[in-house]
């Protein structure tokens, strides 16, 4: 078990190709644990491609090349011998675009708990699937329907649902693409207050455009640019005194 | 800075918009137009073709009867302990009596000759009914004492107007003598027309008269039970291997060349590789609508590979990835989410592939469910014809009748189809999901 302090994921000289393109270069980073670390800079610098490493997302992109090494705990995830099904029960990942399954509400936050058989009675179900939506901020809204279709709730709600679907199955390490980017200003708070009270239990890495979201709940932060890592640092630091022109042409709204 | 779309006035802007629109408007009637008339050209391809058929075929939906009177000595069938005896049964004289009878309506007909041409005037197979009538009533009931038993198919077509009157007699399977007592009949009475039960409770015959459907008709739905127990869940499997496991690569296009040319493959191909595989090879019997169904398998495999993939493909990747994403194994997330979601797509592709299967006559013949079979089939072992086929054996019978039951039969065979496609559009309701 890592000490709050651990490093819980090490990055070194990760690339990755589409097809003869190369979308990151050379990315090397440590991702210390129950820590919140935001990856920042403009659109298409490869921030997502970034975060698809850390739970082979990429393998599912038949162009995408992925090389370099990430440790989890120690381990080698792009190991061939390891199952990304293993790795993905570890790594949860909620998406840019809310994307529940076309099912009721119960089913969305159970199947996870049910496919890894974490869960072996229906009463253990609804105990994960009523935890799991309370801490996503979601129980109150959805207690009264849990049979009704997931589609039928609003983008935020649904983003909050894919939330609790992501830590129902408990993962150490959660992956955030843009989570707030189709969200309210109301939902967003909503949603930044859960990744504080999450960022006790789990390792967090989120990708976000809002400088001020980024501020708000990350303690660490790494700038992307052209993929490349241009910076990295404590978000205190990276914010009132980056080092690099182009960390602080961005931050200040001048690129991207 | 400004671009040659500023440029413009505001009054040659809303001009040069409005004549553009002008132009669209027009192409847009014009497709319309040209949609239309395909429509009303189908259909009326379709009007033609269904009153083509009704017309030749509803007549086939009365059968002709005529009057005999008989009183069957029933204690003389009976054995001992009073059921009846196979023996006695099989002695007595079933259509001869029921000719001897018929001929006391003519008593001055005493030549042979013109008494064996009466005698073509009843069904050669009313003995025969007759008889399965006496042992379905069961020995302890009264008989009546007059039946009502078939007439020939040329009695029939006579009465149904299909028999023109005017030919020259050589020309006609009635001879004018025949004609004049069957209007005699009519005149006395005697003669009825009747639905025709026959035809839907009963296989072929060699007698129109005693020929049905529902041989075939059993024939065709054992087939295709067996073609969708083997080629839905084949196809979809390979559907999700093609879509979700193989490598991209020479061989995965090699495969799928394949795919897409053995849909085009001419279907008595499929015929001869059944004959000399399923009958040759592994020796399974001929003329059943287990290797019928099982040739019609690897016809429709094809065609519901190609629509499961496309329908895969449409399922947003978001929900895979979804599921990938909490840990969901492949196979899971193809199980378990992909297939649900493409599940109208599949069984739409899955009903095409079926109704032509349904209508396949080729493939069926070279193994043999060509073959004039008088029962109705109770296993997909036991001998068989199919729908397609029985029309094909009619329609290309000597006997005005077997061509009014062959267009019948059409009907039949169009009411299967349209259940069919209820069904589908029933179940794709039930699977469509509301996003
Ligand atoms: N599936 C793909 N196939 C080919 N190229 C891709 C694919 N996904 C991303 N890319 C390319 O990789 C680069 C990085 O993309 P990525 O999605 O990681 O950017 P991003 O930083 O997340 O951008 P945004 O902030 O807009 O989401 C881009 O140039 C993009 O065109
Ligand atoms: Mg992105």
């Amino acid at each position: 078990m890592a000490k709050k302090t651990g490093i819980k994921i090490k990055a070194a000289d990760v690339s990755v190709h589409y097809g003869d393109k190369q979308a990151l270069h050379n990315v090397s980073l440590d991702i210390e644990a129950k820590t919140v670390t935001a990856f920042i800079g403009p659109s298409g610098c490869g921030k997502s491609t970034f975060l698809r490493c850390f739970n082979r997302m990429n393998d599912v992109i038949p162009s995408a090349k992925v090389s370099g090494s990430i440790q989890l705990d120690g381990a080698e995830i792009n190991d061939a011998a390891l199952d990304p099904v293993l790795l993905r029960a570890k790594v949860g990942m909620v998406f840019q675009k809310p994307n529940p399954f076309p099912k009721t509400i119960f089913e969305n936050v159970a199947y996870g708990p049910r496919i890894h058989g974490l869960v072996t009675s229906r009463r253990e179900e609804q105990d994960v699937v009523e935890d799991s939506l309370k801490k996503a901020g979601l129980w109150g809204e959805v207690s009264d329907r849990l049979h009704d279709q997931a589609t039928a709730l609003s983008g935020g709600q649904q983003q909050r649902l894919c939330i609790a679907r992501a830590i129902a199955v408990n993962p150490e390490v959660l992956l955030m693409d843009e989570p707030c980017s189709a969200l309210d200003p109301i939902a967003t708070t909503i949603i930044e207050e859960l990744i504080s009270e999450l960022q006790k239990k789990f390792t967090i890495l989120i990708v976000t455009h809002s400088m001020q979201q980024a501020a708000r709940v990350s303690q660490k932060t790494a700038y992307f640019h052209l993929g490349e890592l241009v910076e990295h640092g404590t978000t205190v630091d990276i914010f009132s005194n980056p080092k690099n022109d182009q960390t602080e042409a961005y931050i200040s709204g001048k690129i991207g | 800075m400004s671009n040659v779309v500023q440029k413009l006035g505001a009054k040659k802007r809303a001009a040069i918009i409005e004549a553009s629109l002008k132009k669209r408007h027009a192409k847009e009637r014009r497709l319309r137009a040209y949609g239309v008339a395909a429509i009303i050209f189908a259909i009326g391809f379709l009007v033609t073709l269904l009153s083509t058929v009704i017309g030749n075929g509803y007549t086939a939906l009365q059968q002709t009867q005529v009057k005999i009177d008989l009183e069957i000595p029933i204690a003389k069938l009976l054995n001992d302990e009073g059921q009846f005896d196979e023996k006695r049964l099989r002695r007595y004289g079933w259509g001869s009596s029921i000719k001897k009878s018929f001929r006391t309506n003519f008593p001055d007909v005493t030549d042979r000759m013109a008494q064996r041409a009466l005698g073509e005037l009843v069904s050669a197979n009313a003995g025969f009914e007759l008889r399965q009538l006496v042992e379905a009533a069961g020995p302890e009931a009264t008989l009546p004492t007059s039946f009502w038993v078939k007439t020939s198919d040329d009695v029939d077509m006579l009465m149904k107007g299909r028999m023109d009157r005017n030919l020259p007699e050589q020309q006609r399977r009635l001879s004018d003598q025949q004609i004049a007592w069957v209007d005699a009949l009519v005149a006395d009475g005697k003669i009825r027309k009747v639905f025709n039960t026959t035809f839907f409770t009963a296989a072929d015959s060699r007698e129109p008269e005693s020929a049905g459907i529902l041989g075939a008709v059993v024939g065709s739905a054992l087939a295709l039970m067996v073609t969708v127990i083997l080629s839905l869940p084949l196809a979809v499997m390979a559907a999700i291997y093609l879509e979700y496991f193989a490598k991209p690569g020479k061989v995965t296009d090699f495969i799928e060349v394949n795919i897409n040319n053995l849909a085009a493959v001419p279907s008595i191909v499929f015929g001869l590789l059944g004959l000399s595989v399923f009958l040759g090879f592994f020796g399974l019997p001929r003329s059943a609508p287990l290797v019928g169904g099982m040739v019609l398998a690897l016809m429709t495999l094809p065609t519901i590979i190609i629509a499961t993939r496309a329908s895969i493909r449409a399922v947003p990747t978001s929900i895979r990835d979804a599921a990938l994403g909490i840990g969901a194994s492949r196979m899971q997330a193809a199980l378990d989410h992909v297939l649900p979601l493409a599940a109208p797509g599949i069984l739409t592709g899955t009903i095409i592939g079926l109704a032509q299967a349904l209508g396949e006559t080729a493939p069926l013949i070279m193994i043999g469910m060509v073959a004039f079979i008088v029962d109705v089939p109770t296993s997909v072992t036991s001998p068989a014809t199919a729908l397609p086929v029985q029309i094909f054996i009619w329609a290309d019978s000597a006997e005005r009748a077997f061509y009014e039951r062959s267009s019948l039969a059409i009907v039949v065979l169009l009411l299967f189809l349209i259940a069919m496609n209820l069904t589908a559009v029933m179940l794709r309701r039930k699977f469509e999901k509301k996003w």
